[in-house]
């Protein structure tokens, strides 16, 4: 069994009113091994930050089931740590208290010594030091984003949950932070899950990638597999032979091949709950094979719609 | 000059317009007829040295350093300084506003946290909230047999309503993000309430606190006119009774340094648990 598996997933939104219901996402199946990093990529409303907050156990889904180390998932815990998407620092607290604030909840008989030693080794590592003392409002975006990181590092979770945490941020801080987070990750092996709307960064951070089809009745289309060398950087994965397989294969999921899922009999052989792994680079007959399987889908998208019309 | 001293320039320039054109309006007027009759002007109350006409800006001057000099006298009902008639109006006013506080930031995190008890209570906040708080005098005054107590009921009753609704609000708005960082580190519920919606809500509910304070501050000049013996209002009902306008201009003074005193305290308040998001 897998450190988290997520099984049968599906959320259903009832319709107001006596209206269909809309279902955003059903026959969600995959796993997370301890200390892998997992993307998540698909278009907006695909139901990417509810799978996320299911995992978190801040939401509830309709059907399915999620476990982590063997046991279910019902509500939030320490176990897991939320880098939220708008970084949800408290404003009134300074840098040192925010991260301070998980930091008793997790350890609640430590002295008030022990914690400030233990949030100032957290600080240190997201290279924040000297801006212990200022509040959120002082920090430029890509600060606060880093002391959310350090907030969820701090309590040591089994595992972290990332929502787009650097959509907010310019091109050049996301991918210095990116860099420490990938640097961060390698040295703890971290297990995260993280949602992204960027497709390098998610062939930079992760070792397995979901791409998730369009919402209403998104399903995961594919898994990819990385098939770049782990101690990749920002820097080199361009050099990488199988970075602009990897990249292609995945922009032209999201141009192309994202809509066609919606109708769940257009695919042969094509099965949501146990989606195909494709390994850019790797085995090109499998992805030929998909990407055969996948393309030849005459239906024209109003006829996609049509069908969910009420 | 700075922007700060130039507006203080121009306040002191706007006062002298003020108490200038006071002083021209309020110059001694030597009618035709106390010219004329000497006897019948003196039988008006005419050309005597006192007037007895809206008190002249050197008159109040006057009544202000007398009545500042010995703020604590004590002669009787009748006859006490304005230092213990503002005491004993901001003892009302403090005693009904505590018990407010008490009353109202509770209740208004109970209702701010559960929607069905906002909906429950709204109707009951809308339609008292209206109601003017002298008019719970009658009432007050016959159930409590006391007019001083009614008088501290009276700014407890206006003092509740703009705090409640305040702390319900500011309860109910906190933000999402906040709560959830909060359920993801299995924060308590009571270490929830303190350290996460107090000092979020804090800013609205402190607002509330402010715009409470300064209606109980209206309401006691009205509230003690009626009930009368002490206070700022009695001692303003008193001196109208005496037709010594010139004390009631001076207490009307001191009404509104008081007022705004205590907004000033209550600002400072507010920018103490103001945050910057």
């Amino acid at each position: 069994m897998s450190f988290l598996e997520i099984q049968r997933l599906a959320k259903v939104w009832p319709g107001p009113g006596g209206q269909s219901d809309t279902v955003v996402f059903e026959n969600v199946n995959f796993a997370v091994e301890k200390g892998e990093f997992v993307c998540i990529i698909g278009h907006s409303g695909c139901g990417k930050t509810t799978i996320l907050n299911v995992i978190a156990g801040l939401d509830q889904p309709t059907s399915g089931v999620v476990i982590m180390d063997g046991r279910e998932i019902a509500a939030p815990s320490l176990d897991r740590g939320v880098v939220f998407q708008g970084h949800a620092l408290m404003p009134w607290l300074t840098v040192m208290k925010n991260i301070a604030f998980g930091v008793r909840s997790r350890w609640p008989e430590w002295s008030a010594d022990k914690v400030r030693s233990h949030c100032q080794t957290f600080i240190d590592l997201v290279g924040l030091s000297g801006a212990e003392h200022k509040k959120p409002a002082e920090l430029s975006g890509g600060m606060k984003q880093r002391v959310g990181i350090a907030r969820a590092f701090a309590i040591q979770p089994k595992m972290l949950l990332l929502d787009e945490p650097f959509g907010a941020l310019d091109a050049l801080t996301r991918g210095t932070i990116q860099d420490e987070l990938l640097k961060i990750v390698q040295a703890t092996h971290q297990t995260v899950f993280m949602i992204t709307h960027d497709v390098d960064e998610a062939i930079l951070l992760a070792d397995k990638i979901i791409l998730m089809s369009n919402g209403p009745r998104a399903v995961i289309a594919e898994i990819v597999a990385n098939t770049l060398p782990r101690d990749r950087t920002r820097h080199t994965i361009f050099h990488e032979p199988h970075y602009y397989k990897a990249r292609n294969h995945l922009v032209d999921f999201l141009v192309n091949r994202s809509k066609l899922y919606q109708r769940g009999d257009a695919l042969e052989g094509y099965d949501p709950l146990a989606p195909p792994v494709i390994r850019p680079g790797i085995d090109p007959s499998r992805l030929a094979a998909a990407v055969v399987q996948l393309a030849p889908v005459p239906t024209p998208a109003p006829t996609t719609e049509r069908r969910h019309a009420p | 000059m700075t922007e700060s001293l130039r507006a203080a320039a121009l306040s002191l320039f706007f006062l002298a317009l003020i108490v200038g054109a006071w002083h021209l309006a309020t110059l001694p007027k030597e009618t035709a007829a106390a010219a004329a009759n000497d006897e019948y002007a003196k039988l008006m109350g005419k050309g005597a040295k006192k007037s007895d006409g809206f008190p002249t800006p050197v008159q109040v001057g006057e009544a202000i350093v007398k009545n500042l000099s010995q703020p604590f006298y004590d002669n009787g009902p009748n006859d006490k300084g304005i230092g213990i008639q503002l005491a004993y109006s901001l003892g009302r006013v403090g005693a009904g506003y505590l018990i407010a506080c008490l009353v109202a930031i509770p209740l208004g995190f109970l209702i701010g946290m559960s929607p069905l008890l906002y909906k429950a209570l709204d109707p009951f906040i809308q339609v008292l909230k209206p109601i003017s708080p002298l008019a719970w005098m009658p009432l007050a005054l016959y159930t409590i047999k006391d007019s001083s107590i009614s008088g501290i009921f009276v700014i407890f009753i206006c003092s509740v309503w703009p705090m409640l609704i305040n702390t319900a609000y500011g309860v109910g708005a906190v933000r999402r993000d906040w709560l959830n960082v909060a359920r993801t580190l299995e924060v308590k519920s009571i270490r929830r309430a303190f350290q996460v919606i107090l000092p979020a809500a804090a800013p609205t509910i402190l607002t509330g606190m402010r715009i409470s304070i300064g209606i109980a501050w209206l309401v006691i000049v009205a509230a003690e006119m009626l009930v009368g013996g002490t206070g700022i209002g009695y001692f303003v009902w008193n001196e109208w009774n005496n037709l010594n306008l010139t004390n009631v201009l001076f207490a009307i003074l001191m009404i509104g340094v008081v007022g705004m005193i205590l907004d000033f305290v209550f600002a400072r308040f507010q920018k103490l648990v103001t945050y910057v998001e």
